[in-house]
């Protein structure tokens, strides 16, 4: 029964990865327990990847209920999430281990690039 | 202290709400106790090893290493709570009915009891070791006290295993004789939510990247970060903005355990076994 679905998604993520050349890139740096830059800017409607680097020796965990993210940094580590095509507007994220600090926002723009 | 309350009270709401739907579900099923709490202890153990080894995790399969863990895991959880229902389609009438007596149909019921435990297991696995990196975190910085740390982390886990003992008395109020369909619903949408939350990680690791659109938007009336909206994600796998495939997932994985549960339920119509044979399911 869960085969059946398991199977399904094998054939998707094949089939997917054709898509993985429009993939829009875009950087994000956690310092001193804030996130570098504060706002990240993208095209609406593009799947993304976003990379973020934890420069800070603690862990972090990238959370964000908008974009539908959940991530665990290790101190010091480099980890990449993929976002889904996003409408346009302001998509707000926290660090959940330093929520009074690290805040920021992926804001999606329509039409080509911001 | 607030930050390690609210962290660690959100983690245990979800793995508490699963635990007490576990032991409405084996309500009168002998030790169950003994393997709930093998579930929590082996869950806990795991957390911690999780959170040790969180570095070399999140590095694994080219950094989609925790998200096909969580993936993992989620669909593991799912197909044990889809094996205790169809069981339970099978034999749980002997059980719910008067025949408790018949000793040997609950002796039976403690089948499954591992499978759930299992899933206690995985529940608190998930949940635990953010906690434990988290706590870490503060630990490793020095930026708040133990003592005061330690006080918000066991204010959380009381108030956390409040609310789920809440869910399991309120469950336990049921007569006994709905309690099994009631609790066999739950699980259903339990291992829906489940598998649609599995997709997600799939979707957020690059690893399936189909049906990505955005099937609705409720974040206006009901958000996931809030509490109503973390009690339904985890009873019902609620989400504000879920992609398709996690929609087509989740009604696929609720039509198939209906579906084994109708049919095991027509092929056994007598749940009872012969005294002192092993269930063979």
């Amino acid at each position: 029964m869960r085969q059946v679905a398991f199977t399904l998604f094998l054939i998707f993520a094949i089939g997917g990865s054709a898509l993985a050349e429009d993939l829009v890139k875009l950087e994000l740096t956690i310092r001193d327990h804030r996130f570098e830059p504060a706002e990240i800017r993208l095209p609406a409607g593009r799947l993304s990847v976003l990379t973020i680097h934890n420069a800070d020796a603690t862990p972090e965990e990238f959370e964000s209920t908008a974009l539908k993210i959940e991530k665990v940094l290790p101190g010091a580590s480099t980890v990449t999430v993929r976002l889904r095509p996003l409408g346009p507007g302001r998509f707000p994220f926290i660090g959940e281990y330093h929520s009074d600090t690290a805040h920021g926002a992926v804001i999606a723009v329509d039409g080509g690039h911001p | 202290m607030i930050a390690a309350l609210i962290i660690v009270f959100r983690e245990v709401i979800e793995a508490g709400l699963i635990v007490g739907i576990v032991l409405a579900a084996t309500k009168d099923v002998p030790y169950r106790g003994v393997w709930v709490a093998c579930g929590i202890a082996s869950g806990v153990a795991g957390a911690a090893s999780v959170a040790a080894f969180a570095g070399a995790i999140a590095n694994a399969f080219t950094g989609s290493g925790q998200e096909v863990l969580n993936a993992a895991i989620l669909g593991f959880a799912v197909l044990m709570l889809a094996w205790h229902n169809v069981w339970m389609a099978g034999h749980g009438r002997a059980m719910a009915s008067e025949v408790k007596a018949a000793g040997e149909a609950v002796a039976a019921g403690s089948r499954t009891l591992s499978a759930l435990a299992i899933v206690v297991g995985v529940a608190v696995l998930r949940e635990g070791s953010e906690v434990v990196l988290f706590l870490y975190g503060v630990a490793v910085s020095g930026g708040e006290g133990m003592a005061r740390m330690a006080i918000g982390g066991t204010l959380g886990v009381l108030l956390g295993g409040g609310v789920a003992a809440l869910i399991y008395t309120g469950l336990l109020r049921i007569p006994a004789r709905r309690l099994f369909s009631v609790t066999g619903w739950l699980i259903t949408l339990l291992a829906a939510g489940m598998a649609a939350q599995s997709v997600a990680f799939l979707q957020q690791a690059g690893i399936v990247n189909q049906l990505v659109e955005t099937a609705w938007d409720t974040s206006s009336v009901l958000t996931d970060g809030s509490l109503a909206g973390k009690v339904l994600h985890t009873l019902v796998g609620y989400t504000d903005r879920p992609s398709v495939l996690q929609l087509v997932v989740y009604l696929c994985t609720i039509g198939i355990i209906l579906s084994l549960m109708r049919v095991v339920h027509r092929v056994r119509p007598k749940p009872l076994l012969p005294t002192g044979s092993v269930a063979e399911t």
